[in-house]
This record gives C-alpha cells, structure tokens and sequence, in this order.
C-alpha cells in the first residue's frame, strides 16, 4: 500500500508539474461551457421578425412602434396567411411572427385584455428563448405605460408557441454534452499518453523490473486523473448551476456515482489505448480521432440522433458517451431518479468491464 | 569456493524460427563485475531480459539471486536492480523526489530513504542539485544518478544495459569508479557494454556471436587465447563470422 502511495505520489508530480497541461485541463471545462453557453449563441440582434398586424388599430400600432424601435429584431410588415407564414419560416427567412387578432384595440379596452400570438422559431432553441423574451419584456413594458394613467389595469397576454421543437430541446443539451467531452477528453488522452510516455522514456522497462506489479503500475497512473476528473465534473457542475441558472433536477449524488462511473470506463479506455500503442502521439491521435470525435458526432449533443440514418444509429450505440449523456440528461435536466437510467447505467458498466477485462489479458501478453 | 549468483543451464529463447539466445550456460560469481558482449542483434538484451524477469525462457534454466526464472521472478525482482539504455529516471521530477520515488517502489522506509539519498548525493557530490529537475542535468550526472538509483535498495545483484552509451571519456571513468565502489561492496555487476575499454575494466567476460557465447574468461586470458594485445581483436576474431546483425 505504501508503495502504491509513493507511486500516485509521482504521478501527481508529474502532472502538476506541467503547468500547461494543467492548465488546458481546467481551463477547458470552463472555457467550453462559456463558448457553448454564450458565444454560441449571441447573435439574436436584428432577427428578422414577420408582424402580421390584423387589428391595425391604435394600440397595435403603439406597441409595434416599440418593437421595432428595438435593436434586437428586424421588422417586416405584412399581411400574410398562415400558410404563407409557415413557409417563410421554413425557409428561414423569418424567426418569428408576431400575429395580433383583428379587434386587439377593442378587447383591450372593453375586457381589459387581449391576446398577442408570438410564433417562433425553435430549431435553435437560445436564439428562441431569447427573442421571446425580448417580445415578451416589451409587451410587459408597453403595458405598464397604459396601466399608469388607468384605475382598472390592462391585460396583454403573449401567447408564445415554439415550433420544429416544442420542448426547446437543446438549451441545456450541451452541458452534459460538455461533462462526457471533457471527461473524455481527460480520461482517455490523458491516461493513454502518460502510460505510453514511459513506455516511449524507458521508465517503464525499469518499473517492470521492479518488485512494484504491472497492474498497480497502471492503477496508480489513473488515480490522478479519476481525482482532476472529479473536480472537473465539479467546476461543470458549480458553472451550470451558478452561470447559467441550470441546477441539478434529480438527485447529485447519483449524478456523481454515475460520473464516476463514466470517468472509469474512460481510464479503463485510456489504458487499453496505451497497452496497443507504443508512441505518444498515436496514443494521442487514437484518443482524438477514435474517442473525442464519435463523442461530438455520436452522443447526440451535437447532432440529435434521431435525425441519423439507421446504420449511423447503431455505431452509436458503442460510444460510452452516448450512455453517459444519456444519463447526465435524465438526472440533471429531468429529474429522474435511477430507474430511469438502470438501463444506460448496466450498459457503461458493461462497456468498463468489458475493456477492463480485455486490458489485462492483453497486458500479460506484452509482458510475456 | 565463491558463491554463485546468476547460473544458466542451456538458456533459451525462441520467437517463432527466430533463435534469440541459443542455448547459453554460464556463471557470475558474487562481487564480480561481468561483462555481457556481443554484437548488435547477437541477443544480449532478450538473455538479460530473461535473467531479469522480463521475459519468459523458451527452454532451459537459470536461477538468479537463488531463484528460479520461470517460477520466482517476484523474488528476483527484489533482489536485483537495473539500469536500462535509455536514460530512466523521470526528467520532470527532482533528484531527490527520484530517489524518493524509487526508494519508495522497492518498499524502503521513509528514514531509510533519507539516509541513504543523503550519503548518494554526497558520494556524487550533487549535494547542491538535490532539488533541480533531472532533465535540467548535464547526461553524465544522469547516468551516474541513475546508477546510484539503481543500486539504492542494495540489490544482489545490479543490470546495466549498455549504461555508459553517448558519456563522455571522463565521466566514463567516473561512472566506473562508482561501479568499482559497488562490486566492492558486495553487489555483483552485470554490464553490457560496445566499449573495448571498458571491457578490460571487468573481472570476466563473455562474448555471444549469433544468439551463443562463443568466448567466456578474463579479459588477459582471451587475449592470450586469440594470441592479440587487444580486447578489440578479440572482439573483432569473434563477431566477424557473425551471420546476423542489427
């Protein structure tokens, strides 16, 4: 045990030691969730918006001088049917429509309240969330400059409607999304590159030769980075949470047990990784080309899975990610307690066993 | 009668057709520096592998410190040390946090280990390095670090594989020095070595052309044997009728 102890004791010197490595390992969660969360999704000035004005009355015309006084939106008045709108959208000349009905002066007036349709685009649901409240807060402001001078207040009630994706999936997709990319990223590059690199120095001749065992060898070079992973799912964690107002809906503990999990059928990865090669950088690129990338293309944070064709599909469902990001949306973003996810969960444990198993049977056969 | 601590008996090693070490029996007595010759390819490293636990023999025996290669490599692991070709200590950690971690794997207490890295750094005279990265050494320091690592838990019986390649002649003589100071203490050394001088520095020798050892006395004697002033000519009568090479 002590000498396990001296042993993770050098890997996190050599891992602490390489300011930057360590630098990119925390830096990129956050950096990632920043560009995913804001950068991304920042160009909602000047969307196009269809106004389709069928009251054309004093108050309609009030509060759509205001909208368009707005920096945001991009004004285009008509009069269109709904089919046409629907085309417009479609081809995404509009994002939103703003409809009023024909007597929204009248209904304003005589029952105190009246209805606007605000229709948007949700196919690029921050962008929808956005404009909508933009809409939204106006709507709000214009009615309160009316109710200042009234004794019985004015209703106006927005009707928004999300159409291509009711749900507005995809506004938080990407931060499990980011968890299993990092975790990735860390896991497997990181534990297959610092195995090979004694491989490729010749320290790992030495240690053999050492009473120390091959398998602890191993171990000891995971436990660093299972501990930087878990603080990464942390920092993820504390940003969604305090950053972009996501808290964690189902419970944290089983969403940590199920990183941690995650986290060991990456490492096991990584190991497998670095028992078939032999050099850095193919270490390296197999991580790239062979782990991150199915990961961004296949775990269906990028790209809805649903939309793939079939044989795409099912490759998917060898990436652990998919499983992982599967698990992280069911905890974090539904809710949902474990028997929702048994399921996944089964499945990566399989997936770590699986390489675990084949690991070892490989790694004795390099040392024969 | 001086005791015996590596013996082979018709040491073999197969990979596929390929006949990597054929047949080798030899003996190194305890506090001997014995050199291991042999050109490229003749298959000195895949012999000392077998010797170190490494890798498995295809047929014959050896037991080292005592023990039996096929059956008892964990216990022959503990009693000797080794120092490959490559430079292998870690260039991103300190001198002492080598020494720590080495000192550490071969199971030696922590008072132990700071004895014995405080009269290393003395004997190296490296006192005022303790805490630089290794990397930031001149290779000289390297490798005699390296071997002072190597011997640290006071194996019976240390490998260097070829430890002196790329050293200047100085150093050569110093990193000797320190193997002089080791046999003297009681460990028995086993080096390779492509070096003809450094050759003459050892007790006995063995030279293996083509997977066999071909030659095995002390150096004076082989010189009389091949009739010759030099080991170089000893070496060169030998290994030119070599039918493989790297």
């Amino acid at each position: 045990m002590k000498q396990f102890l001296t042993f993770v004791r050098k890997e996190f010197a050599h891992v602490l030691r390489d300011r930057k490595t360590l630098l990119i390992l925390f830096g990129m969660p956050v950096v990632q969730i920043l560009i995913f969360g804001f950068a991304l999704t920042s160009e909602v000035k000047n969307s196009r918006v269809l106004i389709v004005d069928n009251a054309n009355d004093a108050a309609s015309q009030q509060l759509l001088t205001k909208i368009e006084a707005s920096q945001y939106f991009e004004v285009d008045r008509s009069v269109m049917s709904p089919l046409q709108m629907e085309a417009a959208f479609r081809e995404g000349e509009i994002k939103m429509a703003i409809v009023f009905p024909a007597n929204f002066n009248e209904d304003l007036l005589h029952q105190n309240q009246a209805h606007v349709q605000i229709v948007t685009d949700a196919s690029d649901p921050n962008t929808a969330t956005s404009l909508t409240n933009y809409v939204s807060s106006i709507i709000q402001d214009y009615q309160a400059s009316l109710n200042q001078t009234l004794s019985v207040p004015l209703r106006i009630l927005p009707e928004t409607r999300f159409i291509y994706n009711p749900q507005l999936k995809g506004v938080y997709n990407y931060v499990p999304g980011v968890m299993a990319l990092v975790l990735m990223l860390v896991c497997v590059m990181m534990t297959a590159v610092s195995i090979v690199r004694e491989k490729e120095t010749g320290t790992m001749e030495v240690l053999l030769v050492s009473p120390f065992k091959p398998v602890l060898v191993i171990l000891s070079k995971a436990v660093p980075y299972l501990i930087l992973s878990l603080v990464n799912v942390g920092t993820i964690l504390l940003m969604s949470i305090f950053v972009l107002d996501l808290p964690v809906a189902g419970n944290l503990l089983l969403l940590l047990a199920e990183s941690t999990l995650f986290i060991i059928t990456c490492l096991t990865l990584g190991i497998f990784i670095s028992i078939k090669t032999s050099s850095q950088q193919v270490a390296m690129l197999i991580s790239l080309m062979g782990m991150l990338l199915p990961t961004m293309l296949f775990s269906g944070f990028m790209f809805p899975i649903e939309n793939m064709p079939v044989p795409l599909q099912i490759i998917s469902n060898i990436v652990p990610s998919k499983w992982y990001y599967l698990i992280v949306k069911a905890v974090m973003i539904k809710g949902l307690g474990f028997s929702a996810i048994w399921k996944e969960t089964l499945i990566l444990a399989g997936m770590t066993l699986f390489l675990f198993v084949i690991s070892l049977k490989n790694f004795k056969i390099r040392l024969a | 009668m001086t005791e015996t601590v590596i013996k082979t008996d018709k040491l073999t090693k197969r990979f596929g057709d390929f006949i990597a070490t054929n047949g080798i029996t030899f003996e190194v007595h305890k506090g001997e520096i014995f050199g291991f010759l042999g050109a490229n390819g003749a298959g000195k490293t895949t012999a000392m592998r077998m010797l170190c636990g490494l890798s498995k023999p295809s047929s014959g025996s050896a037991q080292v410190a005592g023990f039996d290669v096929y059956k008892q490599t964990e216990q022959i692991k503990r009693n000797i040390g080794y120092m490959s070709q490559k430079f292998s200590l870690y260039e991103d950690l300190t001198v002492v946090e080598n020494i720590r971690f080495f000192g550490g794997i071969y199971g030696l207490s922590n008072a132990d280990i700071k004895t014995k890295s405080e009269s290393l750094l003395a004997q190296l005279g490296m006192e005022s390095e303790a805490k630089k990265l290794v990397g930031s050494l001149p290779l000289g320091w390297k490798q005699k670090l390296s071997f002072s690592v190597a011997v640290l838990h006071r194996p019976k019986i240390v490998f260097l594989d070829e430890p002196t390649g790329g050293v200047d002649p100085v150093t050569r003589r110093q990193f000797w020095n320190l193997i002089y100071a080791a046999a003297q203490d009681g460990i028995t050394i086993f080096v390779t070595t492509h070096y003809m001088d450094e050759a003459e520095y050892c007790n006995r020798i063995s030279i293996m052309v083509d997977g066999k050892i071909e030659a095995l006395d002390t150096p004076r004697a082989l010189k009389q044997r091949y009739n010759t002033t030099t080991m170089d000519d000893v070496f060169y009568q030998l290994a030119r009728g070599a039918k493989r090479s790297e």
